[in-house]
């Protein structure tokens, strides 16, 4: 018996996770079984080893230690051990965002020529909330000054981000009340590190609250502008055709795949792949052509731009491997499994590590660098190409999966999107949900995780979110997860589509579920969401908003640091398992039931995605019956048609 | 579908503007770039174009740009399968057309082709002057654009004079298969014209540019906007101007561009074939594109899917009609007949209604007319009135309800009383020798519902029943609801509710004053209920009433809110910070001048008397009303004295902070006795019913020296409080 189908809802996955059993490959789903039973205390978030009078451990049954060697009790733990994964979560993305910052400040001196500023109204969009002075000055300039003014980010002091200025003042007032307005992105994340040492903070409400200050600074900091920058150098994602899972890869080509979640290096590898020497070379060897194809967030981020097909989410990156097909895998930063290296062996397939940030033992690493950006990226193409030669046909078996989608949508494109040039407006989106046409708007975000089912708890929710009139946006692995079951499609979408939101798209011809892009674009929805706001008739916060969140396959820490700011600006969001908190009452408590009065979000944990898209859907009800919105346009209809199908069935 | 919409709209621009591409190069050879263009008497140049893009355009080197502009807007219509977001696309495409047919007709001017036979072509900046003015400012409740040509004459005629009905003025034009609405009408003698409300246009769609570019005008003339802001322009047409386009026969390409480029300006289309439709709303305030098959109803319908506010200038009945009529009694010698009253059973009911239940300006009398009835006898009578709005809620069906007594009253020869199943009618013999009939309350009512409740009042129909049983029947069911809304409104609490609503009306000369109106505190004047205000804020919603969002509650025993707290502050001119709503010891609300009773402190007594402004007596606190009004009134807040309404005093919210109505020592005694039973049955609730006989009136004290003696012997529980001071 075939554990493919347990492990994975995707078909191509299955068909890899069979072939990757008959060949006794470990992949992760395999290493989770050897694990299990996995450890009791961290799973309850109360063992602590933050000093060397430890490793101690709380008994969760309270026969055993209450307390550990230093007297820090379950709360304490279990809050310090969050907010070290909060500060891990948004260092990660805030370090793609100081680089992107980097970046984009070499390429305004002039000292790369790979990297242009290629969207200057949003240069000056995101000038201005920095001060900065537009008017009659270069693009070069301005660029400049706003890659100093958002490096200065990072190193802030005293007072608050400038970049979080973007959000409503009704929310800003609450942050400042609670005392959680980010100074710095990385003194935030440094305080976190030292209030987790031993002996600092031992007041679980006051760790956390901390965690959710420097949740802030990654989400209303480093995210956005990792995502503003990268919108204002590579230029603002607009909707685009694409194709997505395995069956992208080609037998006739040179497959390659980028994996991590930086789009410096693959913005150059999709070009590269365009080179007429390399392309030459290519078919020197018999291959048709360079197929470039993403995994992960850069995955997301070059689909978003220039519509690259998607090999696959998280849990493909070994599956990729095994199609036997790719000539080269090279990764930059986050969610790079190190088993790569191992299973690459197993086949012909190359792997090429570019961050010094994230080396692998046995792995070549060929450092990036911006200034040669592009000859880095033909070289390590070129490696691609040779490797070819390697590639054993009959070992080569691709999935012949594949799905159409539509992608590329942002917070500034729904503008155009809703009025043309000339009436840009959210109008037509607001006036929709207080109509009643849709209910609201979920957020579902974040990983994969194999102790989920593979893509299933995403597309579970997702379908049961738009069949109750749930516009959906998206972005991470989770997007991807939707776009292989064709959830990205205008047309056959509409299908699962309630009848109010799929009027809605029909109008606008969208399809119900919308990607908005990689993990750090999460701030893309924030400002989507602030934008809903100002537009006006749903309320005077964004927790007034009919809006929900969720990570139905979360693992990262990043997932945690994105939910506490999502949590933080309003939005009541739905986890797929808990967070390693359950060991602490008090923690548990604070983080699902009494922050919702303190900060107006709160969490859930369920791990039934169907069960969870309810409680989304609880919750927006509760904000319409609140906000006095109108009864949803197509209710009873909809009750009708059920129960004119219950009496066909008798 | 609307991608089927969406590929002839993108489809059609691309052919207009390709067409106005050939004209513009084809004259440009033939006349050279510094040719003069122009359309006749306008001040604006190319009026879209110049709105939009703030060009003004006089010759044809300077419509190069504009042609840019208009092709920058094309797109690829959308494709068969994984299309992508095609709305934006689709309006982008619509300004394209309307820029290239505005250019199109200008040429066309240049070489004489324009205006076409019978037709008025550009409507010059006069034109717009005298009759723009009237379509923003709401005299004239909108302007239809009708496209095409009716399957027959007698169909194009019947929906030009429904408009015409109803003061909408009606620009007439384009084909259908070679056919006009304007020939249809001509070959009708259908008098057109402006004078008529009439206007041909042209003949083909391109022309349909001369009612839009008109409209734009307005936003540059009477909104101030200037040239160039074209979201502003755009907006302010969508919002003030109320036009709407009404096709009549199939739809091409080009049609269906041009319809875009009116729903930029927020101008729906309602077509009378099958189209797909296009419902969701934002860009217009309602739907974007309708389909009605049925002509008897294409009028009605584009009228509501616009939202034109429809306005009876003149109420078509045989008598004069005017608020000097109001105060006219007939007597029993002038009777013809007479309902209710203690002769016979009547009643006067407003329901809400869905949109599609009511057809508006339906009238119908069931049972028999005046014109059989005999003179100077009583008949039953039911006026049964029903409304819809998009706006309408259940709240609003008493207050205007409430209005049926003046708007009946104002026409001549007819007297009106009471309100619901206790009004009481009566129409003159002279009334009714002029002709006046039953129906014709149902014209006024129509009329008036109209004029008065516009911005609530989609649609209203009246059926006036003076058979006897239809007339018992319906009584029945109307009495349940009237006790039903007396029980929401007893029901509604300060608690049910999270927004109280604010009165700034009396800001004009007690300027740092207002009233929080809430459900168990009405206005200090008396005459603004919560409900009242709230209906009133619907009416107008930039008026004197505002929501207030209670926020935070801070005491619940004082009344004090964070929001309302918030509210005052920026609506007093920063001059009061916070108020008690149940308390005129601290923090009291102010009043401003209105109001109709004052309650005052006597310490002597440990409690307050109230004085209304009808009182003209002493009152056991040395001052007159007149005297206190002077110490009470212009927005300050003056601890222990305060202006109230009157049926606050039964409200279990009166003082409640204080002690409440226990702590009432003296009120004149015509108030008790008009607040009568509802004074009782509160006395009663505070478990002290012969509360009312311990309050002292000018009959027992008109002084401190009469009074404490009096209180002590009464055993008023006042002494027994809490001291005030």
């Amino acid at each position: 018996m075939t554990k493919a189908k347990d492990r994975s809802i995707d078909k191509a996955s299955q068909q890899m996770l069979k072939r990757a059993e008959a060949e006794d490959k470990q992949l992760a789903w395999d290493r989770l079984e050897a694990m299990e039973p996995q450890c009791g205390f961290g799973t309850l978030g109360i063992c602590c080893k933050v000093c060397s009078m430890g490793p101690c451990r709380i008994d969760p049954f309270g026969d055993g230690p209450q307390e550990g060697v230093c007297g820090a009790n379950k709360d304490t733990i279990a809050a310090r051990n969050l907010l070290r994964h909060i500060a891990a979560g948004a260092a990660a993305h805030s370090d793609h965002g100081r680089d992107v910052a980097h970046t984009l400040l070499i390429a305004a001196e002039g000292k790369t020529h790979h990297y242009g500023i290629i969207d200057e109204k949003k240069l000056h969009d995101i000038a201005r909330i920095y001060d900065i002075k537009t008017e009659g000055r270069s693009k070069e300039d301005i660029a400049k000054d706003l890659a100093h003014a958002a490096l200065a980010e990072f190193g802030n002091q005293e007072g608050e981000l400038k970049m979080i200025a973007r959000a409503p003042e009704s929310r800003k007032k609450v942050w400042r009340k609670l005392g959680v307005m980010p100074r710095g992105i990385d003194r935030e994340i440094v305080e976190s590190m030292h209030r987790v040492n031993m002996g600092v903070d031992a007041d679980y409400k006051n760790v956390i609250n901390h965690g959710i200050r420097c949740s802030l600074g990654d989400g209303w900091g480093g995210s956005m502008i990792a995502t503003d920058l990268q919108d204002i150098m590579l230029g603002s994602p607009k909707p685009v055709r694409a194709k997505v899972n395995l069956g992208v890869l080609k037998e006739d080509q040179v497959n390659i795949i980028v994996h991590g979640h930086e789009p410096t290096l693959s913005e150059m590898a999709v070009k590269a792949a365009k080179d007429p020497e390399l392309l030459a070379l290519a078919q020197k060897y018999g291959a048709k052509g360079i197929n470039i194809a993403g995994m992960c967030c850069t995955a997301n981020e070059i689909l978003m731009r220039h519509g690259v097909p998607v090999a696959g989410d998280f849990l493909q990156q070994e599956l990729a491997i095994v199609t036997g097909a790719v000539e080269l895998m090279m990764v930059d930063v986050q969610c790079i499994m190190p088993a790569l290296s191992s299973l690459a062996t197993c086949f012909h397939t190359k792997l090429v590590t570019t961050s010094y940030k994230a080396k692998y033992p046995g792995v070549e690493h060929i450092q990036f660098n911006e200034e040669e950006a592009y000859e880095i990226a033909c070289k390590i193409i070129r490696m691609g190409v040779e490797n070819f030669k390697k590639r054993k046909k009959e070992r080569v078996d691709i999935p012949k999966y594949e799905m159409d989608l539509v992608a590329g949508f942002t917070a500034e494109y729904v503008f155009h999107m809703l009025g043309g040039k000339y009436r840009a407006t959210y109008r037509p989106l607001n006036d929709a949900i207080i109509s009643g046409r849709v209910r609201g708007v979920a957020g579902v975000v974040g990983c994969n995780n194999p102790k989920i089912k593979h893509d299933w708890a995403h597309i579970e929710m997702v379908k049961e979110l738009i069949k109750h009139d749930v516009l959906v946006l998206q972005t991470g692995c989770s997007a991807i997860a939707c776009a292989k079951a064709g959830l990205m499609t205008p047309g056959d979408a509409l299908k699962l589509t309630g009848p109010g939101l799929r009027e809605v798209c029909e109008a606008v011809g969208i399809p119900p579920v919308l990607h908005l892009g990689s993990c750090v674009d999460n701030s893309r929805i924030l400002i989507a969401a602030s934008e809903v706001l100002k537009e006006g008739g749903l309320g005077g916060d964004l927790c007034d908003l009919p809006a929900a969140g969720a990570a139905p396959e979360w693992m990262s820490e990043k997932a945690i640091t994105i939910g506490f700011y999502v949590i933080a600006s309003g939005i009541f969001t739905v986890f797929g398992g808990d967070m390693p908190v359950k060991g602490s009452e008090n923690v548990t408590r604070y983080i699902t039931e009494e922050l919702d009065s303190i900060i107006g979000g709160k969490f859930a944990f369920e791990a039934d995605p169907i069960k969870a898209a309810h409680m989304m859907i609880d919750h927006i009800n509760k904000k319409r019956a609140a906000l006095k919105l109108n009864p949803m346009m197509y209710e009873p209809a909809k009750k009708e048609a059920k129960e004119e199908a219950t009496a066909g069935a008798n | 579908m609307s991608k089927i919409v969406a590929t002839a709209v993108i489809n059609g621009a691309n052919k207009i503007v390709t067409e106005c591409e050939e004209f513009l190069n084809k004259a440009i050879k033939e006349k050279g770039e510094s040719q003069k263009v122009e359309f006749p008497d306008t001040a604006f140049y190319l009026p879209m174009a110049n709105a939009l893009l703030g060009a003004e355009v006089k010759t044809l080197g300077e419509m190069k740009p504009i042609l840019k502009e208009a092709k920058s807007l094309l797109h690829t219509p959308p494709s068969e399968h994984l299309w992508l977001p095609y709305l934006g696309d689709t309006l982008d495409s619509g300004i394209g057309t309307l820029l290239a047919e505005e250019m199109i007709c200008v040429l066309r001017y240049l070489y004489g082709q324009e205006p076409q036979v019978d037709c008025e072509g550009f409507f010059s900046d006069t034109i717009l002057r005298t009759l723009g003015i009237q379509l923003v400012d709401g005299r004239m409740p909108g302007f239809a654009a009708v496209l095409g040509a009716a399957p027959d004459n007698k169909t194009a005629v019947e929906i030009v004079r429904e408009y015409q009905k109803r003061s909408i003025l009606c620009f007439v034009g384009c084909s259908t298969n070679g056919r006009s609405i304007i020939d249809q009408l001509k070959e009708e003698g259908v008098e057109m014209g402006w004078d008529a409300y009439i206007v041909p246009f042209g003949r083909d769609t391109i022309s349909a540019i001369y009612p839009l570019h008109w409209a734009i005008r307005g936003a540059l003339t009477f909104g101030g906007h200037k040239k160039g802001e074209a979201l502003k322009c755009l907006t302010y047409c969508k919002n003030r101007v109320f036009a709407f386009g009404v096709t009549l026969g199939a739809l091409d390409d080009m049609k269906y561009a041009t319809g875009a480029g009116a729903i930029n300006m927020g101008f729906p289309i309602i077509a009378d074939t099958d189209i797909p439709e296009i419902r969701p709303t934002g860009i217009c305030t309602y739907e974007h594109l309708v389909s009605e098959k049925d002509h008897k109803k294409i009028v009605p319908t584009s009228i509501e899917v616009r939202g034109v506010k429809v306005k009876i200038s003149e109420i078509p009945i045989p008598v004069s009609y005017s608020p000097a009529f109001e105060g006219e009694r007939v007597r029993r010698e002038q009777m013809f007949v007479q309902f209710g009253g203690k002769y016979s059973d009547a009643f006067e009911f407003v329901t809400a209604k869905d949109l599609n239940d009511v057809e508006d300006g339906k009238i119908s009398v069931v049972g028999i007319e005046t014109d059989k009835m005999e003179d100077g006898k009583a008949y039953p009578l039911g006026v049964l009135v029903e409304v819809a709005g998009r706006k309408m809620q259940k709240d609003f069906e008493p207050i205007l309800e409430r209005q049926i007594h003046s708007f009946l009253n104002e026409a001549m020869g007819i007297f009106h009383m009471g309100q619901r199943n206790m009004c009481w009618v009566r129409i003159s013999k002279v009334a009714h020798e002029k002709g006046f009939k039953l129906a014709h309350f149902g014209t006024i009512l129509h009329a008036r519902m109209h004029e008065v409740f516009g911005a609530i009042v989609d649609k209203c129909q009246v059926t006036i029943l003076t058979n006897e049983a239809d007339v018992k029947k319906h009584m029945e069911g109307a009495i349940k609801v009237y006790n039903e809304r007396d029980e929401r409104m007893a029901g509604m609490t300060d608690e049910s509710v999270d927004t109280f609503m604010s009165c700034q009306l009396c800001q004009s000369f007690a300027p740092n004053h207002l009233c929080v109106i809430k459900p168990e505190r009405l206005g200090l004047c008396g005459a603004y209920s919560y409900l009242d205000a709230k209906a009133s804020f619907e009416l107008t919603p930039t008026g004197p009433n505002q929501p207030i969002k209670k926020g935070e509650c801070i005491d619940p025993v004082k009344g004090e809110w964070k929001g309302i707290n918030e509210f005052i502050y920026q609506k007093s001119n920063k001059t009061l910070e916070r108020f008690h709503g149940y308390s005129i010891m601290d923090f009291c609300e102010t009043s401003c001048g209105c109001f109709e009773c004052i309650v005052a402190i006597l310490p002597e007594v440990n409690g307050f008397m109230i004085v209304n402004r009808e009182y003209s007596g002493m009152t056991p606190c040395g001052m007159k009303f007149t005297t206190l009004a002077g110490s009470v009134g212009g927005g300050a807040q003056t601890p222990g004295f305060m202006g109230i309404g009157r049926l606050y005093i039964v409200s279990k919210k009166f003082i409640s902070a204080d002690g409440g109505l226990k702590r009432i020592v003296w009120m004149p005694k015509e108030m008790k006795e008009a607040l009568g039973d509802k004074l009782k049955k509160r006395c009663e609730e505070l478990g002290d019913p012969d509360l009312v006989n311990k309050i002292a009136d000018e009959t027992n004290a008109t002084t401190m020296e009469e009074l404490m003696p009096y209180l002590e012997k009464v055993k008023h529980p006042a002494s027994s409080m809490p001291a005030l001071i």
